[in-house]
């Protein structure tokens, strides 16, 4: 029930920006069709209906703070890739692999958040996950190395429990 | 003035960034580093360009007292913020689909050095004849 009334929430408030009206007939209008959406699909979003909403509040603000992370990275992708493409030496520094490493994250949105992270990150981008394995397409050796783990650390830290492992080990390094 | 520059310099530099991805585009060895090029160089230059057009509608707005007046414009720039929250979530997904869609129909990467390619017999069908 309490993440029902959250995903009434977050859709009532998409609502509210979108329609930029707030007299009450629309008011009333997004009511009846965030209640309608929450009734029909609120299963599609929150797989682990046992967390509280204290858990969920936890998790969003660190999702966020790890967004920020991961825009700065996008501003460091884009300066790679702009000097690869535009200075004279640029060129001659791309030197394309694929590597694959195993990942010890267990649900779908967090192999989803790592998938998209690693595209999002100098120089990789994620071409297949099977299962627990990622192959990764990597531009230079160095931007291999960059996939070190850290990222997985900092996406197992967001969804983790609170007191249970922050920072499972890496499996295993192809 | 300073609204108006800032909003600027943002749409300029989104514009630098297209520049690298576009020159990438046609520099770049093969396929995949080519995706590097196209799905990289979009998702900043998009944003900057997004952000940029969000801070120029704030160059009517004259203090806090010209937000309350002007509150509406707000509205704009959470839309145009909730744009760059779209962008940043399919860029990246489109890229990904792309590369594992050019893997599967047999494009193969262009690798330096020889153990390198993890790719290599993981396909789920065999590449056409033809390739």
């Amino acid at each position: 029930m309490p993440h029902r009334a959250l995903i009434f929430g977050l859709l009532m408030t998409t609502w509210l920006v979108f329609s930029g009206l707030f007299d009450g007939f629309h008011i009333t209008l997004g009511i009846i069709s965030s209640a309608l959406v929450t009734q029909i699909s609120s299963d599609l979003l929150f797989d682990d209906r046992s967390a509280t909403l204290r858990d969920r509040a936890r998790q969003g603000w660190r999702l966020a703070l790890y967004l920020g992370w991961l825009m700065w990275q996008v501003v460091l992708s884009n300066l790679h890739l702009l000097r690869l493409a535009l200075a004279p030496g640029g060129l001659a520094e791309v030197k394309p692999r694929v590597v694959s490493f195993r990942t010890t994250l267990k649900t779908d949105f967090e192999k989803f958040l790592l998938a998209n992270s690693i595209t999002l990150t100098p120089g990789t981008i994620t071409v297949k996950i099977l299962g627990d394995e990622f192959l990764v397409h990597a531009v230079s050796e160095t931007a291999a190395s960059g996939l070190d783990g850290q990222m997985e650390r900092r996406i197992a830290r967001i969804f983790a429990k609170p007191g249970g492992d922050a920072s499972p080990a890496r499996v295993s390094e192809a | 003035m300073i609204v108006t520059l800032l909003s600027v310099v943002l749409i300029l530099a989104g514009l630098v960034f297209f520049l690298g991805a576009a020159v990438g585009l046609v520099r770049f060895p093969d396929f995949y580093t080519r995706m590097h090029a196209a799905g990289k160089g979009d998702t900043l230059s998009s944003l900057l360009v997004v952000l940029g057009l969000a801070v120029w509608r704030l160059h009517d707005v004259h203090g806090l007292a010209g937000l309350r007046e002007h509150w509406s414009i707000l509205l704009v720039i959470l839309k145009l913020l909730a744009i760059c929250a779209f962008i940043m979530i399919t860029s990246p997904t489109a890229t990904h689909a792309l590369m594992d869609a050019g893997f599967e129909d047999g494009i193969d990467p262009v690798i330096d050095g020889e153990n390198n390619n993890a790719l290599h017999g993981r396909r789920a069908q065999a590449p056409p004849a033809d390739s």
